[in-house]
């Protein structure tokens, strides 16, 4: 019985890992195909990715756009998740129901909806039209990550912080977040990687500039090709490394 | 704090997020019922109050198919899924060492951080004609031609599959390893053999994780465009990829925005059914 459970954790990892094992082998492929014979290594891909200037564009664009909607989700989150968790407010309910909802609807409708609206508006498709719709599909995970870290821990230094004077605003900056640090270092960063990874409201609400994933996308439209192994292993190996950063800086920090 | 101070401060706090989803989430919502409802005449929207698209839709066979393939992958994927993930969860939670769990989880949800649309992309090398199966295959001397695998259903559901399998095992994972032992050991001590135990006493406390996870499974899936776009090969489509085709070719808003509220109202169905059976297991 053992065996055969080491046996089916072996085959699953075979499985899981054999389409990422392929992308990073054939990215130093020498050759014009990313399929076997495997010939090389050679890093002339990486050098074409690396000097491709649209690629590294959508890539400056991706961690602008990322950067910048996460923090205004996380902003709008924290605050909401304050509100809420602290003030008594009629309809309390109601309103955490509706500023989670948007995470049981498809991209594709959110961003289908906000281009309906931006057409209607007559306001032009660009970065910014993007990164509306990465903050709405952000703003209800930064609100339920920070809802649900907020305990009475927080309300007596808070209480505290009050009635030795300090305003609502620097209660906020100088007390709340503060000891809220983890998890809002862990909404923001959750936040950026979905904003980073996301295609299909960075595909229909950008027009001129794009960010990577649409980028990489068009890049896919002229086959296969070892260009793309490259730069999807570059991604994955920013995204390994911004993960790696996380764990070193937020999660040895909570654990005693 | 007086009572109406704080009362306003907090609503000063929740007001810009609430503004922010009014503005960008419902009213372009209501946008899209408005354009559902609208005509489409030569290439203009023109408003109007009618059924037509919804209509359309049910009665044309080429869109109404869309859906059908989009539930059939969708049920194939879930359970596909669910019934790898289990085992794999199972194994994680029971046999791994305690101290080599955490690694394990990470190693098996590796693949999450390489780029979606990349994923797909990689299990066209995988599946494709010339790919790493179909050589290994026939280096073997198992198949003397090329399989055509990619291109198919078959490859959409793998690429959703190996996507699932990451995020199933991890939800049910958290599940197993809240229950406690005690729960097991009575079985064990009322005489209920291993199978008895895992079908009457582990299976029905870990249903509810393993339900959320399947909803949420479902929903992703639903909703997804490039797993089919980039694997299916366009012998049929699915839901997302025609309304995607009602917006490229034609710039048809009011169809596609029908769909996208047939697809919405599918996932809210399945929302239903699932809430439904969840508390029925509660009681």
């Amino acid at each position: 019985m053992r065996v055969l459970g080491w046996f089916y954790l072996a085959l699953a990892f075979g499985f899981i890992f054999l389409p990422v094992a392929v992308l990073v082998l054939f990215s130093f492929q020498d050759g014009r195909l990313p399929v076997p014979p495997f010939n090389g290594p050679s890093l002339r891909w990486y050098e074409s990715v690396l000097g491709d200037r649209r690629l590294m564009e959508g890539l400056r664009h991706s961690l602008i756009v990322a950067s910048l909607s996460a923090a205004l989700a996380l902003l709008l989150g924290f605050m909401a998740a304050q509100a809420l968790a602290r003030h008594r407010l009629p309809g309390t309910l109601l309103m955490r129901a509706a500023l989670i909802a948007p995470l049981t609807v498809s991209y594709l409708i959110i961003a289908l909806g906000l281009l309906s609206l931006f057409n209607r508006a007559g306001i032009g498709l660009s970065l910014w039209t993007a990164g509306v719709g990465h903050v709405v599909i952000n703003l209800p995970l930064c609100f339920a990550i920070l809802y649900a870290s907020m305990g009475e821990q927080q309300r007596s230094a808070e209480t505290a912080a009050r009635d030795l004077g300090a305003g609502e605003v620097r209660v906020l900056a100088l007390i709340t977040a503060p000891m809220l640090a983890p998890s809002m270092l862990a909404a923001y960063f959750l936040a950026f990687t979905f904003s980073w990874d996301e295609f299909i409201i960075a595909y229909l609400l950008t027009r001129f500039d794009v960010t990577l994933p649409v980028e990489i996308w068009s890049l896919l439209r002229s086959g296969l090709t070892p260009r793309a192994n490259a730069i999807g292993s570059v991604v994955f190996l920013v995204s390994v490394g911004v993960l790696v950063a996380l764990q070193l800086l937020v999660f040895r920090k909570v654990r005693p | 704090m007086d009572r109406a101070r704080e009362a306003r401060m907090g609503w000063a706090l929740v007001a810009p997020a609430l503004l922010w989803l009014t503005a960008f989430f419902v009213l372009p919502f209501a946008i899209m019922v408005g354009l559902s409802l609208s005509r489409f005449v030569g290439r203009e929207v023109v408003p109007a109050l009618s059924l037509d698209n919804y209509i359309r839709f049910f009665t044309e066979p080429s869109l109404f198919r869309g859906l059908v393939v989009s539930l059939e992958i969708t049920a194939m994927v879930t359970v596909v899924s669910v019934v790898l993930a289990y085992p794999l969860a199972w194994i994680i939670a029971f046999q791994v060492p305690r101290n080599w769990q955490r690694l394990v989880l990470v190693l098996t949800i590796l693949p999450f951080w390489t780029s979606y649309v990349v994923r797909s992309y990689a299990w066209l090398l995988v599946l494709g004609q010339g790919g790493v199966v179909n050589g290994a295959l026939m280096g073997l001397g198992v198949i003397d031609a090329p399989l055509s695998l990619s291109a198919t259903r078959f490859a959409t559901v793998t690429g959703f599959v190996h996507f699932f399998v990451m995020l199933l095992t991890l939800t049910i994972y958290a599940n197993l390893v809240q229950l406690s032992p005690n729960y097991a050991r009575a079985a064990a001590d009322l005489g209920a053999g291993r199978f008895a135990t895992f079908r009457h006493v582990i299976l029905p406390l870990t249903l509810p994780g393993v339900m959320t996870g399947a909803f949420l499974t479902f929903v992703l899936c639903m909703g997804d465009y490039i797993t089919p776009q980039i694997l299916g090969g366009g012998n049929e489509l699915t839901l997302p990829q025609l309304i995607m085709m009602q917006l490229g070719r034609r710039g048809d808003f009011p169809m596609a925005s029908a769909m996208a509220i047939i697809l919405m109202a599918v996932v809210t169905l399945a929302y239903l059914a699932c809430a439904r059976f969840l508390r029925l297991e509660r009681v």
